[in-house]
């Protein structure tokens, strides 16, 4: 961890701490927060700076900062503090709290019995329905909601870790004006005034600035604003918006449409740097599990798939290609041309990169040779002309229909956003602003595109007024400040990729007194103090009255808005058709309404695929881009705390990048090669020059990506996250521009000066090991067996020193099918969310502390420049013959009836001895006090089925026993054994292409025992006689036999030899 | 057996230089406990002893404030410096059995005159190890009677299938044995610095510690047959204590440490190690106390020999090592082996084979072994050779196993090496106070050696 010093060289914050405390704020914000709320002093009350830095520093985090050499600096300051403040605290009588049954019982609220609730998640625009665990009324664990098309039960990572936000004691938890702190009331006074002010030029001088808005609701609420002040306008501003897909398609169809693939049709996918896999687009976790369908190869072998991916970045699509082409971003628009030329799409003509033409030919041939069965993907970091590529590729190839098809968007109303933020900073710069109303995450003066100037613009509004999370680096910038709601604290409604609208349900009532965006929209609107249920139920049952389902937005509204953006060409995005619900007699709303709550999303209102017809000049409209020469920049979203959003969040933080491995911070990621050239290494300081503006960030190298080219994410260098996420990183939006926001043209120089990233796993090589087994589809179709040859002994496995155990009943077991899994990382999260998993800041986990129970191993195989990777979740393996037990002096660790190695959190006295004997290193030692104990917000979020474990014990992945004795309880009060799949592990749940499968392999019935038997299970580390219940399905590529491909890893003449002339240090 | 020391070998130099009679024996050796003087020197190197046991305190105190957080260790690399240390310290000890006890039982009557100072030096060793099985689990308040086979009403016992648990055994007989043995013997001279004792707290404190013993025939007696039990008990101790030890790895599955030679090689490692530290503390003491007479260059030959000898089997040890690593087929042996020699760790492996396999062959020249400036700094350089060995067992065996995911470096921090020279000060400490409150040299077994006990033994046949 680095040190958090933010607020204190921060003058405002000095200012504040100062300031006496307003005793009238202080009774306002009582007599708001209403009810028995338990107030230990005024300083409490008031929140100020004092105070919460007193209880921040009381109660350390999770990042824990005492572990820090440079944290303890600051120790007898806080100590001093402390002691001043201890007085303050001592003089209020605390009021007597009565423990007593509920008198009146919730309905269905069995205390100890979790309830699950359907809601959705919204990021970037689309949603995904999720459920949510709650306890005793605490949420506590998302899953993904099986009947939701976007989620089919998984979830992604940013979903899991959402619950964590939630409960972040560095969320914002006052009203305030410019640093004092004000009631609700207030806000809308300011605002009305503001309004009024306007009143004469219609909302001339008010600006609404939001996420991009997909809830209906709060889009109708904001057109209905603009109605009233029709000369306002409306910006939603993304971070990383989609305008290149949105021009694309408007370029080939004349219109905003979002193609959808079904994958599960394609038997060949060309990604044109579309990471559909993981980090992008609407739907990957719908994606992720068609692809996976045709990644299962026990059935037959022809089912089997096949992914070229051509991208600059090695993302996590990436290292599941079967051919794989890492080129510069610049280049794939050429690329992607010289396949159209081969594919015979009219009008297109170009040559492959250098170096490429061979792939780009037999691309194209597998293209034509699959015709209707083939797939072309863009990501949103190609410009327009590659999408339009895309598109005319698809519909030569017969996609259309087939393996796409295209769907309006699930944003109510599309725009250009970068044009409509830059017409904002215009029009600010112009004075034609005097109010700025800015609604959500998005935190413009951040990400905003760095030659706007955002920051100094906004300085220029006479009425600032910011609602989020945090206190974030808008919130500073503003006058007022709005705590906002969690997704899980308000009420509102969401579309998912497909159209299919959540109506999204709290879970909890808002922690920090926080006000949901519809809430604050209609502080703009006659009726300003309308609650968000209210708001979302009077659309729903007025839209079931008028037989619609998703759309009120009249279509001048949707032209004017869509307007906002500048360019909008004529063909108006056709936002406004959408499928039509049943017209509901106002009756009938309630049970409909219930039913769209339980249900977690609205049947049947998804979008119709529309028929998009492909302009037949499409080559014309297309301009041609040059290729970068010289170094390229990649800007991408952030694979763990996406664009910044998520900094503050403990568990996205220290989770490792799926590919890169790194933790706590962004870097700047460049292929070996590049390095070499550049004399880098891991570590050293690369200045980086792009478009005037110049950024120090040290360099990840990270084999596969493509040569001469650096990606670097953004999110990072945040001064205002919070203390987990403020200083970690470096700001790369500090060095990106509106004209280049996906890849320019950069020149890097050394500094010379170095610094300390953290990656979890510093060997790159696999050192030749069997560990991970794969083979190619012909070698596969030759030798299904082909895992079960590599073994180094054919030893009799029945050889122990130890009893046989007998085995029976329920025994449990899991496969993972390395053929599945993508790397994407979800299930750590989840694992993390399930089993109350501490977070221990990069300081810990750099020296190899990181708590995970479950880890993925990426390893990369074959060459440095276009490598194979391999993932391999990696969690407890809970052997027959486990190493571990009989090592432990104590019996801590010892084998259940069901074969599960259980560790006694009591019993350990933490010698460390299993863990040294754990031959896959699995288990994890608390070696300081990692857990937070204080935090009261951490202790709600917490899953009271799991012990929260303290410090000098040791842990480790139990299956999810506490879901197992749940399934048991529950098997035993009905009479009958464990169904399968009745348990179901958190890593299992939230898998999007169910790699993971756990069971009974007792039951020859069941998936897991039936995985089991398939021929290409294994053990790892077979030899050493332990008996592993988690096994592993190799891995069946099938890479193009026209193209050079990597040999398979796994055989075991390898495995002998290939040590010896690679060193230790060559893997690194 | 009288003129033996007269006409043989050059190099079978009498045990005590001649001149010396029962009177001077007693002299020399009582007059340091019942001094009045402290030399300077003695006080300056109590004080370091003091400074780093202070220490030792403080890096203590700090890790059951903390947790082992504060030391280097991590997954994969559990155990570190306190492993480390604990094997090195406990193998130290060693020496002082084999003196005590086998050389006993072989009537090895060199043995006589260092044979106390080599059992306080096993003591303290043991002393040191002990803090390190205690102190480096995550709960040692927990740990330190939980490893205990009591009964409970819970019915909880240690799982005995566990080394730890076998070290639990093995280290508390090993050291109830060796401070009851190092007591017995001392009490025959405990009496004489009560006869001695001019001062009556003296006398007291003397007399009490020498239970009445008043040098009758049947204390002789009771007192030569309890010695030779002890020396019995103590002699497997020997053998048995480091094989157990060695258990903690080779009951693992862990390449380097899972390995069949691994019981004889530590015990050689330990006699080695403990000759060396007897020498590290004869060789010194013996100058400075003026005792180059009772210890005389025949001792220091003959341990330097007994340091060559085992060191030889080390070295042996270290060949069958890399030679298992090759005839066992086992790719994880294999690189394990290799990474020892060429992995980031390599530096420690190389140190270790220039200092135990390369230095030590010096000891088969006279003129070295006779040279105890020479012997004195290649003790000290035998020392650091063993500690490495162990590094080189434990770190990079661990952090190099099987997934090469999982694979990490081990640094340690500055409370690791607080702790480590934290036990030296502590053994330092306890040595010193011993130099000058207990006769370090075993008065009447030293007599024995004069010509005049011969005489009357003879006579007496």
């Amino acid at each position: 961890m680095k040190p958090m010093h933010a607020d204190e060289t921060d003058p405002k914050a000095h200012r504040s701490m100062s300031a006496p405390i307003d005793i009238q704020a202080v009774r306002a914000r009582l007599e708001q927060q209403g009810g028995p709320q338990v107030w230990r002093s005024l300083e409490a009350v008031a929140e100020t700076t004092e105070f919460k830095e007193y209880l921040h520093r009381e109660f350390p985090t999770n990042a824990s900062e005492w572990l820090d050499p440079v944290g303890r600096r600051s120790f007898m300051k806080l100590m001093s503090a402390s002691m001043a403040l201890a007085g303050v605290t001592a003089c209020t009588v605390q009021p007597t709290e009565m423990i007593v049954p509920y008198v009146r019982q919730p309905e269905e609220e069995i205390p100890g019995k979790p309830l699950f609730f359907a809601t959705a998640m919204s990021l970037g625009g689309v949603a995904s329905g999720v459920l949510v665990e709650s306890h005793e009324g605490r949420p506590t664990k998302i899953e993904g909601n099986p009947d939701h098309p976007a989620s089919q039960g998984a979830t992604d990572l940013f979903t899991q870790g959402s619950v964590l936000t939630l409960y972040d004691p560095d969320r914002s938890q006052t009203i305030t004006q410019t640093g004092e702190i004000r009631p609700w009331g207030a806000v809308i006074a300011a605002i009305r005034g503001g309004l009024s002010a306007q009143s004469a030029t219609k909302g001339a001088g008010l600006r609404i600035l939001t996420e991009t808005v997909n809830s209906p609701s709060l889009a109708a609420q904001i057109q209905q604003v603009l109605q009233s002040q029709p000369s306002a306008k409306w910006i939603q501003w993304e971070p990383m918006p989609r305008d290149n897909a949105r021009a694309g398609a408007r370029t080939a169809f004349g219109e905003y449409l979002e193609p959808v693939y079904d994958l599960s049709k394609a038997d060949v996918i060309l990604s044109l740097e579309a990471d559909f896999l993981a980090s992008e687009g609407a739907s990957n976790l719908h994606y992720a599990r068609q692809f996976a369908g045709r990644r299962k190869v026990d059935e037959s072998a022809d089912n089997l798939n096949r992914l070229y991916v051509v991208e600059s970045n090695h993302s996590v699509t990436g290292g599941r290609a079967d051919n794989r082409l890492p080129i510069k971003s610049s280049q794939v628009e050429t690329f992607a041309r010289a396949v159209a030329q081969h594919v015979g799409v009219a009008g297109m003509t170009g040559t492959a990169p250098a170096g490429s033409e061979a792939f780009a030919d037999a691309v194209a041939k597998d293209l034509i040779a699959h015709r209707g069965r083939a797939v072309v993907m863009c990501g949103d970091s190609q410009p327009p002309a590659v999408h339009a590529i895309a598109h005319a590729l698809n519909a030569a190839l017969g996609a259309a229909g087939a393996t796409v098809s295209y769907l309006p968007t699930p944003e109510i109303v599309p725009s250009e956003q970068h044009d409509a933020l830059r017409e904002l900073v215009t029009d600010i710069n112009a004075g034609r602003v005097q109010m700025l109303v800015i609604i959500g995450e998005a935190n413009p003066v951040m990400s905003a595109p760095a030659d706007f100037k955002f920051a100094d613009a906004m300085n220029k509004v006479a009425l600032r007024v910011h609602s989020g999370l945090f206190f974030d680096e808008t919130a500073t910038l503003s006058h007022w400040h709005v705590p906002s709601t969690h997704y899980l604290e308000a009420w509102g409604d969401a579309r998912s990729f497909d159209g299919t609208v959540s109506i999204v349900q709290p879970l909890i009532q808002p922690l920090y007194g926080g006000k949901s965006a519809h809430e604050l929209i209609a502080t703009l609107s006659d009726r300003p103090e309308r609650n968000g249920y209210d708001v979302v139920r009077e659309y729903w049952s007025a839209s079931a009255a008028a037989g619609r389902s998703g759309e009120t937005s009249p279509k001048p509204a949707v032209a004017a808005v869509a307007g906002v953006g500048g360019q909008a060409p004529s063909g108006t995005a056709p936002a406004a058709v959408a499928a039509t619900a049943p017209a509901t007699p106002a009756a009938t709303f309630e049970l409909h309404w219930r039913k769209w709550l339980h249900d977690g999303f609205i049947a049947g209102s998804a979008f119709a695929p529309l028929v998009a017809v492909v302009a037949p000049d499409v080559a014309t409209r297309i301009t041609a881009s040059a290729a970068i020469e010289g170094v390229e920049i990649n800007f991408r979203r952030d694979e763990t705390i996406y664009d910044g959003r998520f900094a503050n969040n403990g568990w996205l933080q220290e989770l490792p990048k799926p590919v890169t491995k790194l933790t706590w911070d962004n870097a700047a990621l460049m292929s070996p090669s590049t390095a070499e050239v550049n004399q880098l290494q891991t570590g050293d300081i690369i200045a980086i020059q792009h478009d005037g503006r110049t950024l120090n960030v040290p360099v990840w190298i990270t084999p596969g990506h493509a040569k001469d080219a650096i990606t670097i994410s953004v999110g990072y260098g945040r001064t205002k996250a919070g203390r987990v996420g403020n200083g970690t990183g470096f700001n790369s939006y500090a060095l990106r521009g509106s004209t280049a926001p996906w890849h320019g043209a950069a020149t890097i120089t050394k500094t010379g000066e170095t610094y300390q990233l953290v990656g979890t796993q510093d060997h790159w090589s696999i050192e030749g090991r069997n560990i991970v087994r794969s083979a190619t589809l012909e070698d596969f179709k030759a030798k299904p067996a082909f895992a079960k040859q590599m073994e180094h002994l054919q030893l009799d496995k029945r050889i122990s020193l130890y009893a046989d155990k007998e085995y029976k009943g329920d025994q449990w077991g899991m496969a993972i099918d390395m053929n599945a899994c993508t790397g994407c990382s979800a299930c750590i999260i989840a694992c993390v969310a399930e089993n109350n998993i501490p977070v221990v800041g990069k300081l810990q986990v750099s020296k190899n502390r990181e708590m995970h129970w479950l880890r993925i191993d990426r390893y990369f195989a074959g060459n440095l420049d276009t490598p194979d990777t391999y993932y391999q979740p990696m969690p407890c393996q809970q052997c027959e013959n486990a190493p571990c037990e009989v090592v432990c002096p104590v019996a801590a660790t010892v084998h259940s009836d069901e074969g599960l190695n259980d560790m006694v959190y009591n019993r350990c006295v933490g010698t460390r001895y299993c863990s040294n004997n754990c031959p896959w290193k699995v288990r994890r030692f608390n070696f300081l006090l990692f857990q937070d104990w204080n935090t009261p917000q951490f202790k709600l979020q917490r899953n009271p089925d799991v012990t929260v474990r303290s410090r000098g014990i040791m842990e480790k992945c139990t299956y999810c026993v506490q879901r197992i004795n749940a399934a048991r309880i529950q098997a035993k009060r009905e009479d009958r054994s464990i169904r399968d799949g009745e348990i179901v592990t958190a890593c299992q749940a939230v898998c999007p292409t169910e790699a993971i499968v756990f069971g009974n392999i007792n039951d020859p019935n069941s998936k897991v025992a039936k995985l089991k038997a398939s021929p290409r299970n294994y053990a790892t580390l077979e030899e050493l006689n332990t008996r592993p219940r988690t096994t592993y399905l190799a891995a069946v590529r099938n890479p193009n036999p026209a193209l050079p491909s990597n040999a398979m890893v796994g055989g075991h003449h390898e495995a002998t030899e290939s040590h010896e002339p690679s060193s230790p240090e060559a893997g690194h | 057996m009288a003129n033996h020391s007269n006409n043989t070998a050059p190099e079978e130099s009498p045990v005590i230089l001649p001149g010396h009679d029962f009177e001077t024996v007693t002299e020399i050796v009582a007059e340091i406990p019942l001094s009045k003087r402290f030399p300077l020197g003695w006080i300056g190197l109590l004080l370091i002893g003091l400074g780093g046991a202070g220490m030792l305190h403080m890096a203590l105190g700090y890790l059951v404030l903390k947790g082992i957080g504060i030391w280097g260790n991590n997954v994969p690399v559990g155990w570190a410096f306190d492993i480390i240390n604990f094997v090195w310290w406990i193998g130290i000890g060693h020496a002082g059995t084999l003196i005590s006890a086998i050389l006993l039982l072989f009537k090895q009557q060199w043995r006589m005159s260092i044979s106390r100072f080599a059992e306080a030096m096993t003591i303290f060793a043991v002393a040191c190890a002990a803090i390190f099985p205690v102190f480096h689990t995550g709960r040692p308040w927990l740990a330190a009677y939980w490893l205990f086979p009591y009964p409970n009403t819970m019915g909880l016992w240690p799982q005995f299938k566990s080394p730890l648990i076998w070290d639990v055994f093995a280290v508390s007989t090993y050291a109830t044995v060796s401070i009851v043995f190092w007591y017995v013997g001392m009490i025959p001279d405990m009496a004489t610095l009560r006869d001695r004792a001019m001062s009556k707290v003296k006398a007291t404190i003397y007399g009490t510690l020498s239970l009445g013993w008043r040098g009758s025939a049947r204390h002789w007696h009771r007192y030569e047959v309890a010695t030779l039990i002890l020396a019995g008990l103590s002699t497997p101790l020997v053998l048995s204590v480091h094989t157990v030890v060695s258990f903690d790895f080779a009951v693992s599955v862990i390449p380097g440490w899972h390995a069949t030679i691994f019981p004889p090689y530590f015990v050689a490692g330990a006699i080695y190690a403990g000759f060396a530290m007897v020498l590290t503390l004869a060789i010194p003491v013996r100058r400075f106390y003026g005792m180059e007479s009772l210890i005389t260059m025949r001792h220091i030959d003959n341990m330097a020999k007994i340091t060559l000898a085992t060191g030889l089997m080390v070295g042996y040890g270290y060949a069958m090592e890399a030679f298992f690593a090759w005839y066992s087929a086992s790719s994880h042996e294999k690189f394990m082996m290799w990474n020892r020699m060429f992995g980031p760790y390599g530096w420690s492996y190389w140190t270790l084979i220039a200092i135990n396999v390369v230095m030590i062959q010096l000891l088969w020249s006279r003129k070295v072994r006779q040279n105890t400036t020479v012997l004195f700094v290649m003790s000290l350089l035998i020392g650091v050779g063993m500690w490495l060995e162990r590094f080189v067992i434990i770190v990079t065996s661990l952090n190099r196993d099987f997934i090469p995911a999982s694979w990490g470096m081990y640094y340690p921090t500055q409370w690791d090496f607080m702790t480590f020279f934290g036990t030296i000060g502590l053994f330092l400490t306890l040595f010193l106070l011993f130099l000058r409150f207990v006769p370090m040299i075993s008065i009447f077994e030293v007599k024995m050696l004069l010509p005049q006990s011969k005489v009357k033994a003879d006579h007496a046949h």
